[in-house]
């Protein structure tokens, strides 16, 4: 596919999640920046100020809200996001060696995002769950008293 | 709009009374009750975030934020308890443990709220917060020429956002990232100058603390420190008042303006608040210079005098008192205008006394003065806010007259306004209208004329009002009877449907009121376009009523004063005729001096005379012709050819190049004075700095170059000269420097306890009846061909001011605007095979300038559009110096041109 046709695909979608409303304002932001997001994978920049053009609402204002809610990312980002506490507990219990694993299975490291675009892998100050330390944090779920023999098998499961 | 209903409260024990709407706080202020606030901005939304400003209100459960917290009767209020003075304590103390910043090193110290406020409510010292390091550290601001943002000192409070998004609704900023994180930035962190930003400062002004700072202010004074001297900005005809803030270096280092003070309410635009590097340029002129052997060589003051005195004196003698002109200033006071052209009238004996204003405005004197009496903006800026309906006509209003587009913006915005934009390019302010109207230039009579036939023929004209306060009616409605808005496609390309659109509108809201400039006057139909102007509004009853009328707007800050003043070659001081032989006895005994009858030369008349080899001897106020003229070539070989020319100026100009002597003069923050603005009113000028070296006020070098020329003038300061000037123009009649020590008055006002005159024409036109004029579609003098297939429009662009003299000198300007260009719509450059940012060359039967192109699609096929403002790239090489034949004034609006790539 060559760059034109895939710019073209790109605003597609996003004529189709603006065709379904009408006057659309700012208090209107953020369900229309969930669905960009799900159908681009993040907030590609030249969306947002396409975004900007079609409706009018102020390209500092999208930003606004896009980097406030945790939820956006600005930047391509994976399917899944696996996250690392690096917190003293963890640490304390072998945090280090799971996050090395991460890196290992994934081949990517702190920030970045699998090439099949399936992961994200970020790391955490404290993900609040010391108790089930060390701790790893896959989207929504936790999964405690990790070992970093089974990181593998858990990142099986989301593929 | 707020109910005025008296609202019976009582705060602090105190009974008062307050309107409807009206918040705690604004009460509060009112009476003088302190309390104690860091988000609130009069000129925006309350938003309490800060909750410094909390109360307590009986029957609240918790106590409530006074900038949000609307009265009510009966209600007590509280401010100052000891529960309210610990919470307020308690907020201070966290945003101190936030802002990280130390009062001893920072520039706003002494200006600024929170260091007010922890004094105030004496902060425990341990709650500062020390900056991490100071480097700066990388935000939307670095790099940027105007201002400076350091997230340390920001408190979070929104205001710059806010007055960003809600007054100057550019939306530039927002806050970014959640809670610890959050700063102010733009959109994806650009670089301001890469967003909407227009460079107002109007986020510096607004922001409590020294987190937004101009940078070219910072390291050079605190604001404890400063001299504030309140004054009317130099530039553009809005006249905003400004605080020029001076350090002990005699140094103006910021340019900061009061909230609530009309006509600008503390905002300003780039040029007034970032413009004012020219004041302290090493450029500046600072001795008299006299031309020798081909050089300028300094001179005392005796010598430049004696030979100007000399020179003048000579070629009256041999020539005769018209073999001299005289070109006065709309940049100058009123009171130098007036000492001006009377030291002309007097001392030469002559009327060739004109300005710039015939560049610019010549054809709104003429027109005005000929339908309703008087050549002057009908109504205030203030009521534009309140118009049902805006029609601007050839006027890029937010670029010329940012501050009067707030107040356009304020009324589409916030007070429900439809808006109708005439002109040629998709200008900014279109994306505030209902309805733009993209005409072809010099065809504005046709379109106008088409409106009224559609408001005559769908009954909508208001019959009663023509009956009984205009006429010449039917001599009006036999043109546009049978001028279709068909007919006026053909020659406009504005649909027939737009144009009845239009109409409706424009006759339909509760009020109208008429907006325009040089895309009207410009031309040599301007007298025409302003008579059919003023043939609209009068049809329809939108003359002589609030939020109505006319309303020109003056491009220099005092072309309205000039024009007041009698520096015009028709009139003296007040637009009293120098024909008229009652007048002319009353000059006559008044100055004690012979005058002449007869009307003088204008601004061009003047240049061609000197072809002629009539014109002998000229002598220039702050003018510069050499750049400002039109057919620069023709103008600037009259310079040349000239016997003698004098020039007193705050530069060398372009124009000063050709003069045999220059006298180096004081600019507006070094003199007293007053200015006149566009909407007429008399404002203060004072003096905040001293002039450099041996430069002096004009109205003094004038009275004694007066004397020396045997025409003894002296006065003792610019406050007699207005006296004088009331005693003698009956629209000044009632103004003096006490009257408008705090705010000005707007004229007429004829006597010492006379009010001003908000709008004109209230129950009767200044001349009586109000006369329709029927005027037919004149198209413009050249036409587009094989040679020169294009057609160029000149005008003015944000950043810039006239030639450029004074806006050019400052760095933030320049970064932002540092060349001239020629705008080409798309399809024109594309098939030309020019590039956006390319070298060109446009061409006109007069001359040949190389620029850069601008290639955009704001601009219709078939036009180029050149701003006039760059000595390098002089847009007046190319424009043509054919007249109106009433107004005199030059088509800058359209000539035939062609373009190149090179
Ligand atoms: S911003 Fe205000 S409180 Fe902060 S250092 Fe500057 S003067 Fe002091
Ligand atoms: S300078 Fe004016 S336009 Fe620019 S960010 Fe500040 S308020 Fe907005
Ligand atoms: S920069 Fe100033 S105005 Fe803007 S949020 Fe910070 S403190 Fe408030
Ligand atoms: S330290 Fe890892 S969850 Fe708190
Ligand atoms: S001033 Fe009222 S909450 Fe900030």
């Amino acid at each position: 596919m060559n760059k034109q046709t895939e710019d073209c695909l790109d605003l597609e979608s996003l004529g189709k999640i603006l065709a379904s409303r009408e006057n659309i304002e700012s208090a209107d932001l953020s369900p229309i920046l969930q669905e960009i997001q799900l159908s681009y994978g993040y907030l590609p920049k030249e969306i947002l100020l396409e975004l900007n053009r079609r409706t009018g609402i102020p390209s500092s204002q999208i930003y606004g809200v896009a980097t406030f809610y945790e939820q956006f990312h600005l930047e391509p980002h994976g399917k899944h996001t696996v996250r690392c506490c690096r917190g003293t507990a963890c640490h304390v219990k072998g945090g280090r060696g799971i996050i090395q694993a991460v890196q290992r299975v994934l081949g990517i490291d702190e920030g970045e995002t699998t090439d099949d675009m399936q992961f994200t892998f970020e790391t955490v100050a404290c993900l609040g769950t010391c108790f089930l330390a060390p701790v790893i944090m896959i989207d929504n779920d936790y999964y405690g008293n990790m070992t970093s023999g089974k990181v593998k098998g858990l990142l099986e499961r989301y593929k | 709009m707020t109910n005025r209903t008296d609202i019976q409260l009582t705060i602090n024990g105190k009974q008062v009374s307050g309107t409807n709407g009206q918040t705690i706080l604004a009460l509060a202020q009112e009476h003088g009750i302190d309390i104690p606030n860091l988000c609130n901005d009069p000129r925006l939304i309350p938003s309490g975030s800060c909750r410094l400003c909390v109360v307590e209100v009986d029957g609240q459960k918790a106590p409530v934020t006074a900038c949000t917290f609307q009265i009510a009767p009966g209600m007590v209020v509280h401010t100052d308890t000891e529960e309210i003075l610990a919470l307020r304590k308690t907020i201070l103390e966290l945003l101190f443990s936030e802002h990280r910043g130390v009062c001893t090193t920072c520039d706003e110290n002494g200006n600024c709220l929170l260091q007010k406020y922890g004094y105030e409510y004496q902060i425990d010292d341990t709650a500062f917060a020390l900056p991490e390091s100071n480097d700066p550290i990388e935000n939307y601001t670095t790099g940027n020429e105007a201002m400076v943002y350091n997230s340390d000192k920001c408190i979070r409070c929104g205001r710059c956002i806010r007055i960003c998004q809600e007054v100057q609704m550019d939306s530039a900023l927002t806050f970014k990232e959640r809670a610890a994180q959050v700063e102010v930035s733009t959109a994806f962190d650009m670089p301001l100058n890469d967003t909407t930003c227009e460079l107002c400062g109007q986020c510096i002004s607004t922001c409590p603390t020294g987190a937004l700072y101009e940078r070219s202010a910072k390291g050079r004074g605190q604001c404890k420190d400063f001299k504030r001297t309140r004054t009317t900005c130099g530039y553009c005809g809005v006249g905003c008042q400004i605080d020029l803030n001076v350090n002990s270096k005699n140094e103006i280092v910021r340019v900061t303006s009061p909230v609530g003070v009309i006509p600008n309410d503390g905002n300003l635009c780039v040029k007034g608040r970032f413009g004012m590097d020219f004041v302290g340029s090493d450029k500046r002129l600072t001795a008299p210079l006299i031309k020798r052997n081909g050089k300028f060589e300094k001179a005392s003051w005796d010598e430049a005098l004696d030979t100007i005195a000399k020179k003048l004196g000579e070629i009256k003698a041999t020539h005769g008192p018209d073999s001299i002109g005289g070109l006065s200033s709309a940049k100058c006071t009123n009171e130098e205008n007036y000492v001006f052209q009377k030291m002309i009238r007097t001392a030469i004996g002559t009327n060739n006394v004109d300005h710039c204003a015939r560049l610019c405005h010549a054809s709104t004197v003429a027109g005005l003065a000929r339908a309703f009496g008087s050549g002057a903006m009908t109504n205030s800026i203030d009521e534009i806010r309140r118009a049902g309906c805006i029609f601007i006509i050839g006027s890029n209003t937010t670029e010329a007259h940012p501050v009067i587009g707030l107040a356009v913006k304020d009324a589409v915005v916030n007070n429900g306004a439809k808006l109708i934009v005439a002109d040629p390019r998709t200008i900014d302010i279109v994306r505030f209208a209902e309805l733009h109207m993209a005409q072809q230039p010099g065809t504005d009579v046709a379109l106008i004329n088409a409106m009224m036939h559609v408001i005559l023929t769908e009954n909508l004209a208001d019959m009663e009002f023509i009956k009984k306060r205009c006429e010449n009616f039917e001599a009006m409605e036999a043109i546009v009877k049978d001028f279709t808005p068909e007919m006026a496609e053909d020659v406009t390309t504005v649909s027939a449907d737009a144009i009845r659109q239009a109409a409706r509108i424009y006759a339909t809201a509760t009020s109208s009121s008429i907006i325009y400039s040089m895309g009207i006057t410009q031309h040599t139909t301007g007298t025409d376009n302003v008579l059919s102007l003023a043939n609209l509004a009068m049809l329809t009853g939108n003359v002589g009523k609030e939020s109505t009328g006319v309303n020109p707007l003056r491009g220099q800050n005092n072309v309205q004063g000039a024009c007041d003043l009698g520096a015009l070659p028709n009139v003296y001081p007040g637009y009293q005729s120098v024909e008229d032989e009652k007048i002319h006895e009353k000059f006559e005994k008044a100055w004690g001096a012979k005058l002449s009858n007869k009307m003088g030369l204008t601004v061009v008349e003047m240049m061609h005379a000197v072809e002629e080899g009539k014109l002998k001897g000229l002598y220039l106020m702050g003018e510069n012709p050499a750049l400002s003229d039109p057919n620069l070539n023709r103008t600037r070989k009259s310079l040349e050819d000239i016997e003698f020319l004098a020039v007193q100026d705050i530069f060398l100009t372009e124009t000063a190049e050709y003069a045999d002597v220059v006298l180096p003069t004081m600019c507006f923050a070094e003199k007293d004075g007053t200015f006149t603005n566009t909407e007429r009113r008399v404002q203060r000028v004072r003096k905040a700095i001293d002039g450099p070296g041996k430069s002096r006020d004009d109205w003094q070098i004038v009275c004694d170059l007066a004397t020396r020329l045997g025409f003894p003038m002296k006065y003792n300061n610019a406050s007699e000269i207005l006296d004088e000037i009331a005693s003698l123009s009956p629209i000044y009649g009632g103004i003096s420097f006490e009257r408008i020590n705090d705010v000005g008055l707007s004229w007429p006002c004829p006597d010492k306890n006379h009010p001003g005159t908000k709008y004109l024409h209230k129950d009767q036109f200044k001349r009586g009846l109000g006369k329709f004029h029927p005027v037919e579609f004149k198209p413009p003098v050249e036409k587009a061909d094989k040679t020169f297939p294009f057609l160029l429009s000149t005008g003015r662009q944000l950043y810039q001011f006239h030639t450029g003299t004074m806006t050019r000198k400052s760095p933030v300007i320049n970064q932002v605007s540092p060349t001239g260009y020629v705008e080409i719509h798309n399809e024109d450059a594309e098939r030309l095979g020019i590039v956006n940012g390319q070298k060109v060359s446009v061409a006109t039967r007069r001359g040949i300038v190389t620029t850069q192109a601008r290639v955009t699609t704001d601009i219709g096929k078939g036009w180029l559009f050149m701003p006039f403002h760059f000595s390098e790239g002089p847009a007046n090489m190319l424009t043509i110096d054919a007249l109106d034949p009433i107004a005199k004034i030059p088509e800058y609006k359209v000539c035939a041109a062609n373009i190149c790539s090179m």
